[in-house]
């Protein structure tokens, strides 16, 4: 704002009061930066600590996922879609999976679909243990990131004994899942199944991740800053985030009792007995809250698939050769970091001729800027975090 | 010896050296305790091959590795005051040993105005943070080096508050005279005298102020706005490599021992501990306290999550300031009724 000088004098003794007008600054949040898992970019426009506005920037990651899926075929896009949101692998398989079974009109046999469900669940606990552990590691508490991964650690094993892969199992096959690993000849393959001791591990496993919740409850939960940072911070009001398509348990935070694994059947889920956690206000402390009860959640559901596990094939009856007939369909699934869909196309050949990816954290992010204007700086981060996304998730 | 001794130079240089000798020992042995408590409290073993056994020699690799790291000065940085910065927050924390009280004897000098010098000093290290975040050209570094001023200003003031209500009580600023009042029977049981610090008489609150505000103005957890690493990337720290950074790294952990050294002085009796001759004793009692401390902060760091700007300054003007200023009118209404 420029002045002529002479008019500043004459106003000099009206002026004294006006607040000194500087202009805003620019930061450059990314994408390097701690705080940006990865490589998302947020310009902010800030007034000392206050931000005024931010725009995410996305896109450094983009790998082209849905572009690669056109010239693979079917059995090879699982290998793909696993590595979208890296922290909970095995749950994006699924979706896709399932979307390829019911075009082609076969269904997975019970143990493997107990067996994916098991894992899934797994995923989920292994991606909120993360959150859970790196959120506090975001508002600068640095130990319970080592508590949880710790337990997480457990729970990536029990996935690798089953699948050989800690964060990319491409364990699902069209049709059923993958026999376990291991040597011998396929067809003893087939007659192998899930690890030696690997109910009980499971369910030792399970006691550490309930004890691993109350130690947050305890260590962060009741800490009187983590509440300080969090209560009444990033409120997502519930109109807001069904306007930006916030699902998951972002969605849930706000209130919105929502859960594709209670309304859909890609997974045997209605076998089971779980509750869904419903926030309150909607803001970082409920979003908080909820991956907290999930883990607690998803220990139940595994502990009851384990005492409810069917025995028999693990492969339904398919052609060696899989062809999906003319057709399209839209499958979602309730992914750890909200709603994952696949719509698939298919011209009735070996790969998809289109496989659109609906991705939680994308739409997630979309709120962002909405969410960001006005608040103090480290608050971005506290929001940022509280939202629980990854960049392959955003960018695929 | 004596002419050693007389000699005004010589004995200033033996003092400098002693001073600078002490602190960066001390500074290297707070860094191996918060590297090795630090990790221990995170299921870690830390470090461990350095120097042969539990890895004791860490910090000095560590500093030998700094030393050959290329020092960086950033092409629009303010060259004289990025030069500066550094050693004017290491100097600030140096100036301050000088009045801490090892023995009733062992002390550098013991000025009549001791911890009112002490205080003055050791807020200049601020100052030197405040020109790292100014002179670098960074708008990180920038916002670390303004939100370390603001914390200062907030925090200074209650951090005197408690000191005034110690020196009420003692009656005095001198540092050996601070400690040789908590050495003074409080009360008699019979006809033995019981000495008690400060701490449990009646300054019970003065401490706690003190404790936190000395967290905010060493900007240790859960006040370390200024270098906030999820936010602020390194804060004022940013742009600082090798030489200078090792600098600023000695000078937090100077800061850490020189502010609990104060404490222990202030609140817990110094040197002093009833039944031990404090000419003998006194330099492993005061470690001895100062290492209580110590711990406390690097508690204190691995478990807390840190606070936001303005909870920051909320919390210093409207608890610890009314606070800090009603604890000083009932040691100084006590003081006169007594």
């Amino acid at each position: 704002m420029t002045m002529d000088p002479r008019a500043a004098m004459h106003h000099s003794e009206v002026a004294v009061s006006v607040e000194l007008q500087t202009p805003d600054m620019t930061l450059n949040l990314g994408p390097q930066h701690p705080s940006t898992h990865g490589v998302l970019r947020l310009v902010a426009q800030v007034d000392g600590e206050r931000v005024e506005s931010v725009e995410p920037v996305v896109g450094y990651m983009h790998r082209g996922y849905e572009k690669l899926a056109e010239v693979r075929t079917y059995p090879q896009i699982t290998a793909l879609v696993n590595r979208i949101d890296w922290t909970s692998g095995f749950a994006n398989e699924i979706a896709f999976v399932v979307g390829a079974e019911r075009l082609m009109g076969i269904e997975a046999p019970p143990r493997a679909q107990w067996i994916r469900l098991i894992l899934t669940e797994m995923a989920r606990m292994a991606n909120h243990l993360v959150f859970v552990s790196s959120y506090p590691l975001e508002l600068g508490a640095t130990t319970p990131m080592f508590y949880a991964l710790h337990e997480r650690e457990r729970v990536l094993d029990l996935i690798e004994g089953v699948t050989g892969g800690r964060f990319h199992p491409n364990f699902n096959r069209i049709g059923g899942v993958k026999p376990a690993a291991g040597g011998g000849s396929s067809q003893k393959k087939l007659a192998q199944d899930l690890p030696k001791g690997f109910i009980d591990e499971t369910r030792f496993a399970m006691e550490k991740v309930f004890e691993i919740c109350d130690t947050m409850d305890k260590l962060i939960v009741g800490n009187e800053i983590f509440r300080g940072r969090t209560i009444g911070v990033g409120v997502i009001p519930p109109d807001q985030a069904l306007a930006y398509g916030v699902s998951g348990p972002n969605m849930r935070a706000t209130g919105i009792d929502f859960d594709i694994r209670k309304v859909d059947d890609y997974l045997p889920y209605s076998e089971f007995d779980f509750d869904v956690p419903v926030g309150e206000n909607g803001d970082c402390f409920d979003r908080y809250m909820m991956r907290l009860h999930e883990i607690r959640q998803s220990a139940r559901i595994i502990l009851q698939a384990l005492d409810t596990l069917p025995s028999g094939p693990l492969q339904a009856k398919v052609p060696r050769i899989i062809k999906i007939p003319r057709g399209e369909i839209y499958v979602r699934s309730e992914n750890p970091k909200g709603e994952m869909g696949y719509h698939i196309i298919s011209e009735g050949g070996r790969g998809p001729y289109r496989l659109k990816v609906r991705t939680a954290s994308f739409s997630n992010l979309s709120v962002l800027q909405w969410l960001l204007a006005g608040v103090l700086i480290p608050d971005i981060i506290a929001i940022l975090g509280s939202l629980d996304f990854v960049l392959g998730d955003v960018d695929r | 010896m004596n002419v050693l001794f007389d000699n005004f130079w010589a004995l200033l240089g033996i003092k400098l050296l002693l001073i600078v000798l002490v602190v960066m020992t001390t500074a290297l042995v707070v860094i191996y305790a918060e590297l090795k408590l630090g990790a221990h409290f995170q299921h870690r073993i830390g470090p461990y091959f350095a120097g042969g056994r539990w890895g004791w020699a860490q910090p000095l690799a560590d500093a030998l590795k700094f030393l050959q790291k290329e020092d960086i000065i950033p092409a629009a940085a303010d060259r004289v005051v990025f030069k500066a910065a550094p050693m004017v927050s290491l100097m600030a924390y140096f100036a301050v040993v000088v009045i801490i009280p090892f023995s009733p004897r062992l002390v550098v000098q013991d000025l009549d105005v001791g911890i009112f010098y002490a205080l003055a000093a050791g807020s200049l290290g601020t100052l030197g943070v405040l020109m790292a975040g100014w002179s670098s050209a960074n708008k990180y570094s920038l916002m670390g080096g303004l939100r370390a001023a603001a914390q200062l200003i907030a925090y200074e003031l209650p951090l005197v508050l408690a000191v005034v209500g110690v020196v009420i009580q003692a009656g005095t600023m001198s540092m050996v005279g601070i400690v040789e009042a908590q050495a003074e029977p409080a009360f008699h049981l019979g006809s033995v005298g019981i000495p008690l610090p400060f701490v449990l008489q009646g300054q019970l609150i003065g401490f706690i102020i003190f404790m936190i505000a000395m967290l905010a103005e060493l900007s240790r957890t859960p006040f370390d706005l200024p270098m906030a690493e999820s936010e602020l990337v390194m804060g004022y720290l940013t742009e600082y490599s090798g030489l200078r950074f090792t600098m600023f790294f000695l000078a937090e952990y100077a800061g850490i021992f020189v502010m609990s050294a104060l404490v222990s002085t202030l609140f817990l009796g110094g040197y002093f501990l009833p039944g031990l001759p404090s000419n003998v004793f006194g330099p492993v009692i005061l470690m001895g306290k100062t290492s209580v401390i110590i711990f406390l902060i690097i508690w204190f760091r691995w478990t807390w999550p840190r606070v936001r700007e303005d909870q920051l300054q909320g919390f210093a003007w409207r608890w610890l300031v009314p606070l800090a200023l009603a604890n000083l009118a009932v040691t100084a209404t006590l003081k006169v009724v007594f």
